[in-house]
């Protein structure tokens, strides 16, 4: 081949791909108003909800799968699937009937065998979900409608369980799907939500479309986040991957999308200028920022020296560094429930109200027997809430006189040495920053940071015998103020023993073109009922 | 030559080889676990632990190694940990965003990066040559994420002419196809086009003080002719060495172009596969970027032939 054959080649394949494109279909304007087009807050990198647990994978699975119950916007768990429910006097067998017309997107009824399963399979995974396991005597169906639950002592808080919305929830899955290790993933993803996931149109990491399912019957009852009827007004939702916040922006204000989950507090003044774009709080249940100390090395398995923490940290240096001055994105938190939820206290809370007192923390600091050795402090820089945080935990500690050893690196790297029980020196750790959904926040039930029992409690392995004495009592409450109370004291515990460290509550907005209507707050992104004109 | 190429892509083996060791070994001492992301923040210690048995990530490092080595000699990249998917398909999936990028960008800057190469030789110590050379040094400091918001700001946002983001496949129509690249290729352009102006320029001054260029002139040949005819043809060696080289930089900088314009191209499935720990898809693109590399280099030399007869192999 000389010079002038290749030349005419490349200008020959030029052509071609000239020509191969004359016309793009467009969308016609009736299309392009029935499908909605989302930025969801991270990617859908994979669709087993039992398997992956991350909030992205919990808010895409509940339009493709229902459950048993659905928490509503009251916190109650309501009737989905099921018609009714009957529990013995004892409280030891809970026998469910499913409401007729439940259809799987490959045109199979929904039966009791498929309850069964996919319970069998959630409770292996979920914290709630274990503890019913642990007292289960059986879990069978009765007939293709009904199953029952026969348990060796009462569980008050069986439909929460099953309605809760902290991942991993009890979606419901065919039998087949459902027989897959809770530790291995699904190979296909057949609901009975009211959306059908396209997995021909599933590209990880850039989009993901869900498309109505025509079967589904909802409930006649008015939504409410999980509960009610959930009726779909849109053709296809296209959850589109935008990593680069401003490009999101952009984006929106071109109308190139319709509705972005999460924009971040810098870029909301600008969203805020456009006409065509509203702007509102997301989550009314918010988030609570923390940072955790490991109990099992010193210094911090000496309570005083995480008291002394507490005592110098002003959170309203956190949530500044997380939210900047928007003083409507969060509040303080003196304690470790949500704000504004039936069980929120401040009982105990007074070691983070008031003035910060640094003679005091440090004296508390030189009574645990704090000597200058290092204090690793792991932080994730790729996540704005734990860089924010370490950021101010890292000054925190230096004002303290403290030897900060700031370990600056990934989430995925955070994730795996957290989990690391050996001394700071040998690959440990002694802090690292997180977040926790207010959701999860709202009771002990899935609650799994402000649990005490040592090897088995979250990472940093917290021992608090009273602690777990009132979270034992929560579960065990008859009545809302049983409830109530036993908060109260599970609060005082955690924070006299310092669980770990609430920097505060916070807020964040969602965004979406004025097209778009029925946005409704909520713990999670919620399609049914939004709608979208032209 | 054919037994020139055939001996060439044999010994692209070896460095395959050593890549995919190197590749291999990094990334299992990399710090990291992807049980612990798969698990979700929440999860118990003991959740992640069964996921990595289930995952198979606590096996002896010789065990998995020769099992990766071995599904690849069998054409098998393996099985995203995260999405289930074949390596083979996720790469398939998004080779032709990174793919269309990439030639739009090589297009563009030889389009422009050599016609202003040339002129600034010609018009050495000129106004001219030192304003595209002051351009050059400017559209190579700046980095490729403030070109991509600037450009996205003023023709996307502010005059409405291009999409902000993603991307269309060409069989969806040329059109649409190249509207979504076109901001995205300036904007990775911009350093490759700088590099391959000053190269070209320096090329040309040498070619330009030859004798035969001299007797060109003597002889009354047009200017276009002296320069892009007779000149250009001899200072192409080094010109197409660097754009061979610059595929490299062009494949870095497509990761962040890629990210900026949300185009679902491999250098976002690479930072994502990276942050979340997806070690057989960070395997199978480095893999398939050596293969690339090494492929253009061959490329490169076999161009040589192409533009100067006097190499031969």
């Amino acid at each position: 081949m000389d010079r002038r054959t290749l030349l005419k080649g490349i200008a020959g394949v030029g052509s071609l791909a000239a020509t191969g494109g004359l016309s793009m279909p467009a969308l016609s304007q009736g299309a392009a108003a029935r499908t909605l087009r989302f930025v969801p807050q991270a990617n859908l990198a994979n669709f087993d909800p039992i398997w992956g647990t991350q909030y992205v994978v919990r808010n895409a699975a509940a339009m493709v799968w229902d459950a048993l119950y659905g928490l509503d916007a009251t916190l109650q768990p309501q009737r989905q699937m099921v018609e009714s429910e009957e529990v013995t006097d004892d409280g030891l067998t809970w026998t469910f009937r499913l409401r007729p017309g439940l259809k799987f997107h490959d045109g199979e009824p929904v039966l009791s065998k498929d309850v069964v399963a996919s319970l069998a399979r959630w409770s292996v995974r979920d914290p709630m979900g274990q503890m019913i396991k642990a007292i289960q005597n059986e879990l069978t169906a009765v007939d293709n409608k009904t199953f029952k639950w026969v348990l060796k002592q009462p569980y008050p808080k069986m439909m929460l369980a099953l309605g809760k919305n902290s991942t991993p929830c009890a979606f419901i899955m065919p039998e087949r799907m459902a027989q897959t290790d809770p530790f291995k993933q699904i190979a296909e993803y057949i609901g009975s939500g009211p959306m059908k996931f396209a997995k021909g149109e599933w590209v990880p990491g850039a989009k993901a479309m869900f498309e109505k399912f025509a079967d589904y019957v909802p409930r006649q009852e008015k939504a409410s986040w999980l509960a009610g009827g959930k009726q779909m007004l849109i053709d296809r939702v296209e959850w589109v991957v935008i990593p680069d916040p401003a490009t999101a922006a952009a984006a929106l204000q071109n109308g190139e999308i319709d509705w972005w989950e999460n924009p971040i507090p810098d870029l909301v003044p600008v969203l805020r200028k456009n006409r065509n774009i509203s702007v509102d709080i997301a989550d009314p249940l918010g988030n609570i920022g923390a940072f955790r100390m490991n109990h099992l090395h010193p210094p911090f398995n000496d309570v005083r020296a995480r008291r002394a923490l507490l005592t110098a940290l002003s959170q309203e240096d956190y949530m500044r560094a997380l939210v900047g001055d928007d003083t409507a994105l969060w509040k303080p938190l003196p304690g470790f429930f949500t704000p504004d939820t039936p069980l929120y206290t401040e009982e105990g809370g007074e070691i983070l109200k008031g003035k910060r007192d640094f003679a005091a923390a440090k004296k508390l600091l030189a009574e645990s027997g704090y000597t200058d050795q290092p204090v690793t402090c792991v932080v994730a820089q790729d996540q704005p809430i734990t860089k924010a945080q370490g950021d101010v935990t890292a000054d925190l500690l230096k004002k303290m006189g403290m030897n900060v050893d700031f370990v600056a690196t990934d989430w995925g790297t955070v994730g795996s040495r957290r989990a690391q029980k050996t001394p700071p020196g040998q690959g440990g750790w002694q802090m690292f920053h997180t977040w926790h959904a207010g959701a999860d926040c709202i009771s002990p039930a899935a609650y799994n940071a402000i649990r005490g029992n040592g090897d088995k409690a979250w990472f940093g392995w917290p021992s608090s015998a009273t602690v777990e004495k009132e979270v034992t009592a929560w579960f065990e409450a008859k009545s809302i103020d049983e409830e109530k109370a036993a908060a109260k004291r599970l609060n005082k515990a955690a924070l006299e023993d310092v669980i770990y460290a609430p920097t505060g509550f916070f807020l964040s907005y969602t965004a979406w073109r004025k097209n778009v209507s029925g946005v409704a707050k909520g713990p999670l992104p919620f399609f049914w009922g939004v709608s979208k004109s032209a | 030559m054919v037994s020139y190429i055939f001996r060439r892509i044999l010994a692209t083996m070896p460095v395959m080889a050593i890549v995919a060791l190197f590749v291999f070994s990094l990334l299992y001492i990399a710090p990291g676990d992807p049980a612990a992301v798969i698990a979700g923040d929440q999860a118990s210690p003991a959740d992640v632990e069964r996921i990595r048995q289930a995952l198979g990530l606590n096996r002896p490092f010789l065990v998995q190694f020769g099992s990766w080595v071995w599904r690849i000699l069998h054409g098998d990249l393996g099985t995203s940990i995260f999405t289930n998917l074949p390596v083979g398909s996720l790469i398939a999936q998004r080779i032709e965003p990174t793919l269309s990028l990439m030639v739009i960008t090589l297009v563009l800057t030889l389009l422009i990066a050599v016609p202003l190469g040339v002129v600034a030789a010609w018009k050495a110590g000129t106004w001219l040559d030192r304003t595209i050379m002051a351009f050059a040094v400017f559209g190579f400091s700046l980095p490729v994420f403030v070109v991509g918001y600037v450009l996205a700001y003023v023709f996307a946002l502010h005059l409405e002419w291009l999409p902000v983001q993603g991307y269309t496949p060409l069989a969806e129509g040329f059109w649409p196809w190249l509207v979504n690249l076109i901001l995205p290729a300036v904007a990775l352009g911009c350093v490759y086009i700088a590099l391959i102006a000053r190269i070209t320029r320096a090329a040309m001054l040498e070619v330009l003080q030859q004798d035969y260029i001299r007797t060109a002139r003597a002889k009354g040949l047009g200017q276009n002719s002296i320069l892009f005819v007779h000149a250009l043809k001899n200072a192409a060696v080094p010109i197409v060495t660097v754009i061979g080289i610059g595929i490299a930089l062009l494949i870095g900088g497509a990761v962040v172009t890629e990210s900026v314009f949300a185009i679902p191209g491999l250098g976002r499935l690479t930072i994502d596969a990276i942050l979340r720990r997806d070690y057989p898809v960070i395997q199978g693109i480095v893999l398939l970027f050596s293969f690339l590399y090494v492929l253009v280099n061959l490329m490169v030399d076999v161009t040589y032939t192409l533009v100067d007869p006097r190499i031969r192999y």
